[in-house]
């Protein structure tokens, strides 16, 4: 299935883009997802743990992708 | 019913008066407001400038989230939370939380609670500019 990713802060210098589709298998979690995107670009893993929203809302690392889900990776904040 | 929350991001500078008379009321003993500055150097290194960038639409719906949770949690009348994003210089202002309260306590303790909670939840991140190069704030162990 496909989702589309989007990336902020240090991720976007990481993988170069700011959103980009993504294939992913039915019923994969966000677990699955952090892991898939930490294999592929390694320098997620030298940087603090980063949270992801779907829908513009924070979810767990067991919560299950869907189809055409807007899924952010959100590096930690630093507003204010 | 009259509304208790201004919330905003804005490329443009952003305006005290708008936060402080947002929250006025006859009702009201008191104002609190915190405005964040940008400061000129970090770990003793000098800073030019910072950018800052967001993830708008969600950090608009957490900034309402923190100013809905305030209103819940504390005696408060109304509350206002602005945040800037784009390239802000030394002495600028990227943020304004302004809370007012019948009694001067609660508008203290939201306004603190505002300020904390947005650092901890809200999008948003800012690049710190030196003169030898650049760093994301808290992005690094």
């Amino acid at each position: 299935m496909e989702i589309q990713l989007l990336f902020f802060g240090i991720t976007t210098d990481i993988v170069g883009v700011n959103k980009m589709k993504y294939t992913l298998k039915e019923g994969a979690t966000v677990g699955n997802l952090k892991k898939l995107l930490i294999a592929k670009y390694s320098a997620l893993k030298n940087i603090n743990d980063f949270a992801i929203a779907i829908n513009e809302e924070y979810v767990k690392d067991t919560t299950i992708i869907t189809k055409n889900d807007i899924v952010a990776i959100i590096p930690p904040v630093s507003g204010g | 019913m009259v509304k208790r929350t201004s919330i905003l991001i804005t490329s443009e500078k952003l305006n005290l008066q708008d936060c402080y008379s947002f929250v006025q009321d006859a009702s009201c003993g008191g104002i609190a407001l915190f405005v964040g500055t940008v400061r000129n150097s970090t770990q003793n290194k000098e800073v030019t400038l910072l950018d800052f960038s967001g993830y708008e639409p969600m950090a608009i719906k957490e900034m309402q989230k923190i100013a809905d949770r305030a209103l819940k949690k504390f005696d408060i009348h109304k509350i206002a939370i602005h945040h800037a994003v784009g390239e802000l210089k030394i002495g600028e202002i990227p943020v304004i939380i302004a809370v007012s309260s019948a009694h001067r306590k609660a508008a203290f303790e939201a306004c603190e609670f505002a300020i904390d909670t947005l650092k901890e939840t809200v999008p948003i991140w800012k690049k710190e500019h030196f003169e030898d190069g650049e760093v994301w704030v808290n992005s690094h162990p």
